[in-house]
């Protein structure tokens, strides 16, 4: 028995997964749905392994147990090339937005059409120019990634994610960074690529009022396991005593705010080390 | 004793990755060959940038091999020979050798440092995730354009030496030999058997200092600390190893 449901709405499904660096374990036992065509939220403290989640369902970690179907295909048991080919329908968007620094704002998002289309460079130059368009930095075009501030690298590297009209996109927290107007286009963005293409989206975030608003389901993880996943009403009424914490950002609680360490008190009066 | 096996064991299953790393790099350097541009780009920024500290050097070590033995062989009234000896250190040992060193400190520790940090800020895992293989569109142009400039720069590094300015300049500009004597005593004493063995050297020299920094840069841990170590530890094993290596060819060739 797999425990996958072959259910056609199901994108990706994540079951059983377990995974660690090293000895050190970041999921135990965790499963997660991501349904075509919607926009799921994926939230938990820092540290708690959303962007690894991401990796993991990109196929660059290999997780140590479970598995992880995209479109039916176990992502870790695919030759190179079907686990490329697999890539070029997904997107991502890296958290620190990732931009090739050697080249200019315009060949950064034309370089996966470049790559993989044989699409002629007029046809290019508009497609990229409509998706600078969507985010906002068409004028920025020449500039190159070092000139940019730490939100607008992150839109570039939405629009080079978007590019190639891809099936999927994975936001790993898109919105951080971003003054109230550029965050109010992002969502309206994410949520409307959503709506008018059909793009499954995934967004990691922190900001947990946003990104309830445009996700049609969440999941809440920490400490190696889900906590909790519903509709964002659904969370937003939980009686979960951790999920509750996590909502109202309070530090103390279920989830601790603290990397594991040992009392405050003994590691000040101990000796020093 | 356990130290040493543990150095030991470290050494070898390091060695071990590093040969895998290889193989990658060459299985990559057919799909590569198909993007000449980005072959150019980096010929541009491995050699051409490299030329400077080549023709310099180059020139200064010609002279000074020029003056030394203008000076030894004038008391066996050898002065005749200057060009031949010359040239042969200068072909054989001098120019692969010291070009190779000097590309290993300006083009090597370039390499380590910004392939390093395109792994620290995630520039490969964007390229694999938008299903582009670094090895294909990274490593391997990089691993072409060196093993193609280091024996155009050491044939560089050699004229320089021989005739352009170095040893020319010393034994007959300064010290007012015959031209005709220089240039026709190395035509009849160098022969071609030492300009293939120069190339091979040269070859293989780029070959190793561009697969120690390609190595050490993909493998850098992503940080300050771990792209500045790879940076150091490519200009300090690819040293050893030109030297090494240049025993053993030259050990080999000469057989
Ligand atoms: N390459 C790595 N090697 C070893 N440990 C790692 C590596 N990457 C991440 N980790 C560890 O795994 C844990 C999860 O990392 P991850 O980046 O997935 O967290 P995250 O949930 O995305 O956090 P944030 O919200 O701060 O981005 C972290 O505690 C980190 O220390
Ligand atoms: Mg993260």
């Amino acid at each position: 028995m797999t425990g996958h449901e072959q259910t056609p709405d199901l994108l990706v499904s994540v079951r059983d997964l377990r995974f660690g660096y090293g000895s050190r374990m970041i999921y135990d036992g965790v499963d997660v749905d991501i349904r075509r065509g919607k926009v799921t939220a994926i939230m938990g403290p820092s540290g708690t392994g959303k962007t690894t989640l991401l990796r993991i369902i990109g196929g660059q970690w290999r997780p140590t147990g479970g598995t992880v179907l995209f479109d039916g295909a176990d992502v870790h048991q695919q030759n190179r090339k079907a686990l490329y080919r697999m890539r070029q329908r997904m997107g991502m968007l890296f958290q620190n937005g990732a931009l090739l620094t050697d080249l200019t704002v315009f060949d950064n998002v034309a370089y996966p059409l470049r790559e993989h289309t044989k699409l002629a460079e007029a046809l290019i130059r508009d497609i990229v120019l409509m998706k600078l368009e969507a985010v906002g930095l068409r004028g920025a075009r020449d500039l190159y990634p070092e000139e940019l501030s730490g939100g607008m690298s992150r839109r570039v590297a939405l629009a080079r994610a978007i590019a190639l009209d891809p099936d999927m996109v994975m936001y790993d927290e898109p919105f951080t960074g971003q003054d109230p107007i550029s965050m109010g286009v992002l969502m309206r963005l994410i949520r409307s690529l959503n709506t008018s293409l059909g793009i499954t989206s995934v967004v990691v975030s922190h900001d947990v009022e946003e990104v309830l608003s445009i996700a049609d389901y969440a999941y809440i993880v920490a400490g190696g396991k889900v906590l909790d996943h519903g509709t964002p009403d659904q969370i937003r009424g939980s009686e979960s005593a951790l999920v509750r914490q996590f909502l109202e950002g309070r530090p103390d609680g279920p989830v601790p705010f603290h990397y594991k360490a040992p009392p405050l008190e003994q590691d000040l009066m101990g000796d020093a080390r | 004793m356990n130290g040493i096996r543990l150095v030991l064991t470290n050494f070898l299953s390091g060695l071990g990755r590093a040969q895998f790393f290889l193989l990658g790099v060459l299985s990559a350097i057919g799909p590569a060959l198909l993007r000449p541009r980005i072959i150019v780009r980096q010929l541009y920024m491995i050699g051409v940038l490299s030329l400077v500290i080549i023709v310099i050097s180059g020139m200064f070590i010609g002279m000074v091999l020029a003056l030394q033995m203008a000076n030894t062989l004038d008391r066996f009234g050898a002065e005749d020979a200057v060009g031949v000896i010359v040239a042969l250190a200068v072909i054989r040992e001098l120019g692969p050798v010291v070009t190779a060193l000097l590309f290993a400190g300006r083009a090597g520790s370039a390499l380590a440092a910004e392939i390093g940090l395109m792994r620290a800020t995630d520039q490969l895992s964007a390229m694999e995730m938008m299903a582009v293989d670094p090895m294909r569109r990274v490593v391997a142009p990089r691993f072409i354009a060196g093993v193609i400039s280091l024996p155009l720069l050491t044939a560089i590094f050699s004229v320089m030496a021989i005739g352009v300015a170095g040893g020319h300049l010393i034994a007959v500009d300064l010290l007012g030999g015959d031209t005709g004597t220089y240039w026709s005593q190395i035509h009849a004493n160098v022969d071609l058997t030492d300009l293939r063995q120069c190339f091979i050297k040269s070859a293989v020299f780029g070959a190793v200092i561009n697969w120690i920094a390609m190595y050490q840069g993909y493998h850098a841990p992503p940080t300050s600390e771990g792209v500045s170590t790879a940076t150091t530890s490519t200009v300090v094993v690819s040293s050893l190893s030109i030297l090494a290596l240049d025993f053993v060819l030259t050990a080999f060739m000469f057989r």
